[in-house]
C-alpha cells in the first residue's frame, strides 16, 4: 500500500492550486459547521437546562399515571422522607419533594384558575432557579406558613402585590373542600411569560394540610449533575424505588416532550442549511476528482496495462479523495476547534440573542461547549460526502481501455 | 505445452468508414523458453499482435492461449491479474509513471504483487544496475533521456521475473553498446530462468540474438525461420 499511498499523495500535488482550492472549500465549510453545530449544541444544552431548572428538573418520581391527567389522588406517599432517603442514597442534595393541585385563586378584584405547587423552600434552592428569580419581596421561608409566591404576570392579572392577601379554593385529596388565605411574599419573573402567568408556590407542609394530603406529595424532583448523566441517575433511582408502591421515574423527555420536539424542529431546519453547504462542497470535490481522472487517462492506461485491476485503480482514486478530505477535516477541525475554544472562554453574542434569551431562559452570552460531537460531526459528513462524490469518477475507470488510454496525450 | 499459442486471430481497427486489418488470420506458437523476434515494417502489426497476446486488445475472432489458459474473452480484472503475475510488458512508448522515480517505477509492479518492501527495493536496485542506470534511481522520467527511460521500462518489465516478456522495440532509442548489453541481459534471463521472450523490432542487432524470426506484413505472418543465435 505504501507506494499506492505515495502515488495518491503525489498525484494530489501535481496541481497544488487546484488541490488547495478544493481543500479550502472543505476547510471553509468545516469551520462553519464546527462553529455552528457547537453553538447549537451549546444553545440547546442551555435551553434544556434552564427550562428544566425552572420547571420539572431532569427527573421526577411520580405515581404511575399521574403524568397523564395529574389527578390529586395519584400520590407519592410520604414524599418528604422518600425524597430525603433518595437524596442520601444517591449522594445528591439536588432532590426536592413537591405537590400540586388546581385551585381558584382570588384577590380583592379578580379570580383565576391556577395550579398551586407546594414546595420545600430549602430543598428548592438546590433544584430550581425560581428562588433566585424573585423580583419583588422574597422567596418562601417557613415550611408551614401561610405565604405564597406568584409569577409576575399572574400578579398583574390578579392586581395583587407583595403584602396582599389571596384566597384559594379547590378540592382536597379526599374530595373535601379545601380553602385557605395566604399572603403574597414575593413576585417571580422567570423570563417566560407563559410560566409567569400560572406560577404559584406555597410551602409543602402548609399545602399538605390544606389539601389533606396526609404526608403525600406528587413528585420528587431530581437534578442530575449534568444533562449527560440523567440516564445513569434515572436507572439508579429506579433501583431505589420502594417496590410496594406503584412509582415510576420519568426523565425530562417524558416530562416535557415538547422541549425535545422544539429542539428537533430547530435542528432539522439548521440541518437543511448544512446539507446545502455540504452538497456544494461535494460538487467541488466531484469536479476536481473528475478532472484529475480525465487528465490521467494515459497514466491509468499504463498501470492497467501493467496489471493493475480497474478495482484497485478505483481505490487509488478513492484514496486520493480521502487524503484530500482528511486534510480538509484536520485543518477545518483545528481552525474551527480553535474558534470554539476561544468562544468557550469569552462567550459569544449576536443581535437578537437577548430576545431569544428571554424566551428560553438563556443568558445573553453563549459560551460554546467543546464537544466531540460539535467538533467532528459536520466535518465527518463532509468527508463522507466528498468520498461519495468520487464514486462517479471511479466508475468511469471501469470503461477504460488500456491501449486507447495509453495513446491519450 | 507452448507458452503462447495464437489460433487464426483477426483484429480489425475501425475508424468511421475506414477499416484497417491489424491482424489477418494470424496463427503462431511460441514454446516455453522461446526467444522470438517479430519483424515487420512500420504498420505491419507487431504492436497489435503483442497487445493481443498480452490481453490488452479484444480480438474479433480466433483464440489466444497462454500456457493452458485461453485468455481471449476473459474479463478486465482477470486479464489485469494475468499481466500482473505472468507478463512483463515493454511498451513502444516507454510509458513510465511520471510522478514516480525510476526505482519506484520498477518497484510498482512488485508492490502491486505484494512483494515486501525491502525485497523489492533490493531487487529494483539490482536490476537498475544491470540495465546501466546506477545512480539514476531517484530521478523522475521527465529528467531522463529517451534511452534511459526505455531502460527503466525494460527494468520494470523484468523486475518481477515474469514467465513471458513482451517487448515492443526495446532498443529503439539505444546506442549499439547499450542495445547489446540489454540483449545480453535478455538472453541471460532466457537461458537461466527459461523466460519466454517475444520481441517486436526492426533492429538488425536485436534479430541477431533471436533463435527464431517471424516476419509480418500488413497483419499477416509471411515468414517464420529458425536460426542459430549469435
Ligand atoms: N488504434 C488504432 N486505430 C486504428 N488503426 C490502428 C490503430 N493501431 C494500429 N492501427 C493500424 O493497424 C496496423 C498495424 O499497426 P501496429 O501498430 O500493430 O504496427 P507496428 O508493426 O507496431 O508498427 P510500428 O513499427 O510503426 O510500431 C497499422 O496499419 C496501423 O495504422
Ligand atoms: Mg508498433
Amino acid at each position: 500500500m505504501a507506494l499506492m499511498l505515495k502515488l495518491a499523495w503525489r498525484n494530489l500535488w501535481r496541481h497544488p492550486r487546484r488541490t488547495w482550492l478544493t481543500t479550502g472549500a472543505m476547510v471553509f465549510s468545516n469551520v462553519i459547521l464546527v462553529f455552528m453545530i457547537s453553538m447549537q449544541v451549546g444553545m440547546y444544552q442551555m435551553m434544556i437546562d434552564n427550562t428544566l431548572r425552572a420547571s420539572t428538573g431532569h427527573l421526577q418520581v411520580q405515581a404511575r399515571g399521574y403524568l397523564e391527567d395529574q389527578k390529586i389522588r395519584e400520590v407519592v406517599p410520604q414524599v418528604k422522607p422518600l425524597a430525603k432517603q433518595l437524596g442520601g442514597e444517591l449522594d445528591l442534595d439536588t432532590v426536592a419533594p413537591r405537590a400540586a393541585a388546581f385551585a381558584l385563586a382570588s384577590s380583592a378584584d379578580r379570580s383565576y384558575g391556577i395550579q398551586i405547587v407546594g414546595v420545600e423552600p430549602m430543598a428548592e434552592l438546590h433544584v430550581s432557579s425560581l428562588p433566585g428569580l424573585v423580583v419583588e419581596g422574597r422567596f418562601l421561608e417557613g415550611s408551614n406558613t401561610e405565604e405564597i409566591v406568584i409569577g409576575e404576570v399572574l400578579a398583574r392579572n390578579l392586581k395583587a402585590g407583595v403584602g396582599d392577601e389571596l384566597t384559594f379554593m379547590g378540592a382536597g385529596r379526599d374530595g373535601s373542600f379545601a380553602a385557605a388565605v395566604v399572603t403574597v411574599v414575593g413576585i417571580l419573573e422567570s423570563g417566560n411569560p407563559e410560566m409567569d402567568r400560572s406560577l404559584a408556590q406555597v410551602p409543602l407542609a402548609f399545602f399538605q394540610d390544606v389539601f389533606t394530603m396526609d404526608g403525600a406529595g406528587h413528585d420528587i424532583v431530581i437534578l442530575a449533575p449534568d444533562l449527560f448523566q440523567v440516564a445513569t441517575v434515572k436507572s439508579e433511582v429506579e433501583a431505589l424505588l420502594p417496590t410496594d408502591e406503584d412509582l415510576v421515574a420519568l426523565d425530562w423527555e417524558q416530562l416535557v416532550p415538547g422541549l425535545k420536539q422544539a429542539i428537533q424542529a430547530d435542528m432539522s431546519s439548521a440541518m437543511f442549511m448544512y446539507l446545502v453547504l455540504i452538497v456544494l462542497v461535494a460538487f467541488s470535490v466531484l469536479n476536481t476528482q473528475l478532472m484529475s481522472v480525465l487528465e490521467r487517462t494515459k497514466e491509468f492506461g499504463i498501470v492497467t496495462a501493467l496489471g493493475v485491476s480497474p478495482g484497485r485503480l478505483g481505490r487509488l482514486v478513492l484514496l486520493e479523495a480521502t487524503l484530500m478530505g482528511l486534510m480538509g477535516l484536520v485543518i477545518g477541525v483545528v481552525l474551527g476547534g480553535a474558534l470554539v475554544v476561544w468562544f468557550s472562554f469569552y462567550g459569544f453574542t449576536f443581535p437578537g440573542l437577548d430576545e431569544m434569551a428571554g424566551q428560553f431562559n438563556l443568558p445573553d452570552r453563549i459560551y460554546l461547549p467543546v464537544t466531540l460531537f460539535g467538533l467532528l460531526f459536520g466535518p465527518s459528513v463532509v468527508l463522507l460526502a466528498s468520498i461519495l462524490a468520487t464514486l462517479y469518477p471511479m466508475a468511469r475507470l471501469r470503461w477504460l481501455e488500456p491501449v486507447d488510454a495509453m495513446r491519450a496525450a | 505445452m507452448p507458452a503462447v499459442r495464437c489460433v487464426d486471430v483477426c483484429k480489425t481497427y475501425r475508424q468511421g468508414e475506414l477499416e484497417v486489418k491489424g491482424l489477418d488470420h494470424v496463427s503462431l506458437e511460441v514454446g516455453e523458453g522461446g526467444f522470438v523476434c517479430l519483424s515487420a515494417p512500420s504498420g505491419g502489426g507487431k504492436t497489435t499482435l503483442l497487445n493481443a497476446i498480452g490481453g490488452l486488445h479484444r480480438i474479433d475472432s480466433g483464440e489466444i492461449w497462454l500456457a493452458d489458459r485461453r485468455i481471449d474473452g476473459l474479463g478486465k480484472g482477470e486479464l489485469a491479474s494475468l499481466r500482473l503475475h505472468q507478463i512483463g510488458f515493454v511498451f513502444q512508448a516507454y510509458n513510465l509513471i511520471p510522478v514516480l522515480t525510476a526505482r519506484e517505477n520498477v518497484e510498482f509492479v512488485m508492490e502491486v504483487q505484494g512483494v515486501p518492501p525491502d525485497q523489492r527495493r533490493a531487487r529494483s536496485m539490482e536490476i537498475l544496475e544491470e540495465v546501466g542506470l546506477k545512480g539514476l534511481e531517484d530521478r523522475r522520467p521527465a529528467k531522463m533521456s529517451g534511452g534511459q527511460q526505455q531502460r527503466v521500462a525494460v527494468a520494470r518489465a523484468i523486475a518481477s521475473r515474469p514467465t513471458l516478456v513482451l517487448a515492443d522495440e526495446p532498443t529503439a532509442n539505444l546506442d549499439s553498446h547499450t542495445a547489446e548489453q540489454l540483449m545480453e541481459l535478455f538472453v541471460e534471463l532466457n537461458t537461466r530462468h527459461e523466460t519466454t521472450f517475444v520481441i517486436a523490432t526492426h533492429d538488425q542487432r536485436v534479430m541477431g540474438y533471436a533463435r527464431r524470426i517471424v516476419r509480418m506484413l500488413d497483419g499477416r505472418i509471411v515468414d517464420d525461420t529458425e536460426q542459430e543465435a549469435a
